[in-house]
C-alpha cells in the first residue's frame, strides 16, 4: 500500500439522520488507492446507510466525501450535479449488492448484464464486447457456454459471480460491496471470497466492503471500521482490530464468532 | 358552440363540438404538440382524455388528429398499411362525421394521415402530417420499468441500456432481430420509439418533408419528428441496421420495393405476398403494373 499517493476517497464527518433516527453519525476516514476497507457491525448499526451515502445513492444529512476522480479531479461527490454523479458511478465505480437480483437485470441474459457497463460507456462494437464478456465470465469461473442464459437459471453463487463481473468489466477504481457473500452457503462463500480477493489484488482496486461476518472482514479487508448505533467505535488495521480489540463492543463482536 | 357552420344546422345541432374534443382540450393538446415539435423526439406529457374507443384502438392518434384537423383538411387513415381494415374505416368515418372533412384513400391527396403500423410507400410531401397511434412511447420501458429512471436517462442522454436489447438480439439470433418499434435517435439527441411501424419504414422518418406526430393515449405522451430532421436507427458497428427484404414481388402489382404481407391461401402451403399499402398497390395496378397473381380475388378487394 502506498502512503505517498493521495487518498482516493476522503470522507469527512458524514452523518445521515432519518428524522429522529440516526443512520450514521460523523463518519470520517481516508481510503487509499488499492486499499480495501471493511465496515463491520451488527445489523442496524448504520453500515449499509454509510455505504449508500458514499456511493451517491443516498444524500447524507451533513458531511462531505471527496473522491479523486479521473474525469473531474478531486470532487465532493455530494456537491456534484446529478448528471456528473451518475457518470461517476457509471465510469469509475462499481456496486455489488447483497442480493444479485438488485444488481442484475433479471430479464436479460447474463452476458448482456456483464456487457451493459461497456455499452453505457459508449461501446458500440458487438464483437469486442462479446469477447470482453466471455473473458470476464472466465475470470469469475463461470461456464462460458451459458453466457446467454437468463440470470434466474443460475444458482445464487453464480448470479453473484455475474454481478461481480458486471461491476468489474469497466475497470472501476472503487467498488462498493454490500455483504457480497451474504446468503450463500459456506463452501460457495469461501470460493467467492477467494475469487474476489484475487480480482481485487490483480486489478489494484479500492473497495469498501460492508459485512457482518468477521471471517469475511479478516480475509478481505486491510483496515476495519467498527460501527455501533451509527457511530464508528473503533478503526485500525484488520489484524490489529481483530486480535487486539480495544472497544468493548469490538471485543464482543470478535468473541462472538463461533470457533469449531 | 360557435363552430357550427350554418344556421340551419342549429336545429339538428350535434351534441358534440367540432372534431369531438372541446376547444380547451384541443388547445392543451396543440400546446403539447408545439412543445413536442420544439424538442424533437422528446415525450411531452399531456392530459389524455377518455375517447369513445378503448385504449389500444388509437386514442392517442385520434386526439392528436382531432386537435389539428380543420375543415379544409383531407383525412386518410390506415391500419397495417390498408385503408379498408375495420379500424381504419371506423376512424375515417368518425372524422368524416364529427369534423365533416373530406376523406380519401389516396396518399397524395391527404393532408393528415393517421396510421397504425405503417408509413405509406409513396413519398410524403411538405405540408402533410402523419399521425401515429402509439401503444408504448417509452423505448426503454422493457429494460427499465421505473419511469423516474427512464426520465433521467433521457435527460442525461444515457442510452447505453437500449443497446442491451440489441446485444441480446445479436447473441440470440446472430443479427438484430427486432422488426418493429425499432428504436431511433432523433436529431442525434433523444431516443425515440417510432411506434410499431416495421423497421422497413424507419428510413422514411429520416429527413422527411412531412411532419410526424406521435400520440400515446393511455400513456399520456405526445412526441414529434419535425420536417427535415435526422433520424438514425440504432445499431452496432459490426451489425449495421438493415431493413426487411423479400424474395417475392407483390402478387398483384409486381412491386419489388414495397413492404409485403404474406397471405396464406389454403392448407396446401400456397401463399401470396401482397403490398401492405393497399393504396400504393391499387395505384400501381391502375397504372398497368401486373403481378404474377393479378387475377386473384384479393385484387378486387384491395382496389
Amino acid at each position: 500500500m502506498t502512503t505517498q499517493a493521495p487518498p482516493l476517497l476522503r470522507v469527512n464527518r458524514v452523518s445521515k439522520w432519518f428524522g429522529e433516527i440516526v443512520g450514521c453519525r460523523n463518519v470520517s476516514f481516508d481510503l487509499h488507492p488499492g486499499e480495501i476497507l471493511g465496515v463491520v457491525g451488527e445489523s442496524g448499526s448504520g453500515k449499509t446507510t454509510l455505504l449508500r451515502c458514499l456511493s451517491g445513492k443516498l444524500e447524507p444529512t451533513s458531511g462531505g466525501a471527496e473522491f479523486l476522480s479521473k474525469r473531474h479531479g478531486p470532487v465532493d461527490i455530494f456537491q456534484l450535479g446529478e448528471q456528473d454523479r451518475r457518470r461517476l458511478q457509471r465510469e469509475e465505480w462499481g456496486f455489488v449488492h447483497q442480493n444479485p437480483r438488485d444488481g442484475l437485470r433479471m430479464r436479460v441474459s447474463g452476458g448482456a448484464n456483464v456487457a451493459e457497463p461497456l455499452m453505457n460507456l459508449g461501446g458500440r462494437h458487438y464483437g469486442q464486447m462479446r469477447r470482453a464478456t466471455t473473458d470476464w465470465l472466465e475470470r469469475v469461473e463461470l461456464d462460458i457456454s451459458r453466457v446467454d442464459h437468463k440470470p434466474r437459471n443460475f444458482s445464487g453463487g453464480m448470479q453473484q459471480r455475474i454481478q461481480i463481473a458486471r461491476n468489474l468489466i469497466h475497470q472501476p477504481r472503487l467498488v462498493f460491496m454490500d455483504e457480497p457473500t451474504g446468503g450463500l452457503d459456506v463452501s460457495v462463500q469461501a470460493r467467492l471470497l477467494d475469487l474476489l480477493r484475487e480480482l481485487v489484488r490483480d486489478l489494484q482496486l479500492s473497495a469498501i466492503i460492508v459485512t457482518h461476518d468477521m471471517g469475511v472482514a479478516r480475509l478481505m479487508a486491510d483496515r476495519l471500521l467498527v460501527m455501533k448505533n451509527g457511530d464508528v467505535v473503533e478503526t485500525g488495521l484488520t489484524d490489529q482490530v481483530l486480535d487486539d480489540a480495544q472497544h468493548p463492543y469490538t471485543q464482543l463482536l470478535v468473541s462472538s464468532v463461533l470457533q469449531l | 358552440m360557435s363552430v357550427q357552420p350554418t344556421a340551419q344546422a342549429e336545429l339538428t345541432a350535434p351534441l358534440y363540438n367540432f372534431a369531438y374534443l372541446d376547444e380547451q382540450t384541443k388547445r392543451m393538446i396543440r400546446r403539447t404538440i408545439l412543445k413536442a415539435i420544439a424538442i424533437p423526439g422528446y415525450q411531452v406529457p399531456f392530459g389524455s382524455r377518455e375517447m369513445p374507443v378503448p385504449y389500444g384502438w388509437g386514442t392517442g392518434g385520434i386526439q392528436v388528429t382531432a386537435s389539428i384537423i380543420g375543415r379544409s383538411d383531407v383525412f386518410k387513415c390506415i391500419d397495417q398499411g390498408a385503408d379498408d381494415t375495420t379500424n381504419a374505416v371506423s376512424i375515417r368515418r368518425f372524422f368524416a362525421k364529427i369534423a365533416e372533412v373530406a376523406v380519401t384513400e389516396s396518399t397524395a391527396e391527404a393532408t393528415i394521415i393517421q396510421t397504425r403500423h405503417r408509413i405509406p410507400e409513396k413519398d410524403l410531401q411538405e405540408g402533410q402530417v402523419m399521425v401515429f397511434q402509439v401503444p408504448q412511447p417509452e423505448p426503454l420501458r422493457g429494460l427499465e420499468p421505473r419511469e423516474t429512471e427512464t426520465r433521467a436517462m433521457h435527460a442525461y442522454e444515457e442510452y447505453g441500456l437500449q443497446y442491451v436489447s440489441l446485444y441480446e438480439s445479436v447473441s440470440a439470433y446472430r443479427r438484430i432481430a427486432a422488426t418493429a418499434s425499432y428504436p431511433v435517435i432523433v436529431d442525434e439527441r433523444y431516443l425515440m420509439s417510432p411506434s410499431p411501424i416495421p423497421k422497413f419504414d424507419n428510413p422514411k422518418l429520416h429527413m422527411s418533408p412531412a411532419l410526424m406526430l406521435f400520440g400515446a393515449g393511455r400513456e399520456k405522451r405526445i412526441y414529434a419528428v419535425p420536417p427535415y430532421t435526422r433520424v438514425r436507427s440504432l445499431d452496432f458497428e459490426d451489425y449495421p441496421f438493415e431493413t426487411q427484404r423479400w424474395d417475392d414481388v407483390c402478387a398483384l402489382c409486381g412491386a419489388e420495393e414495397s413492404y409485403l404481407d404474406e397471405v396464406v391461401l389454403d392448407d396446401q402451403g400456397n401463399r401470396m405476398f401482397v403490398c401492405s399499402d393497399s393504396n400504393h398497390c391499387g395505384e400501381r395496378r391502375a397504372e398497368g403494373h401486373v403481378g404474377p397473381m393479378v387475377d386473384h380475388a384479393l385484387a378486387g378487394a384491395t382496389s
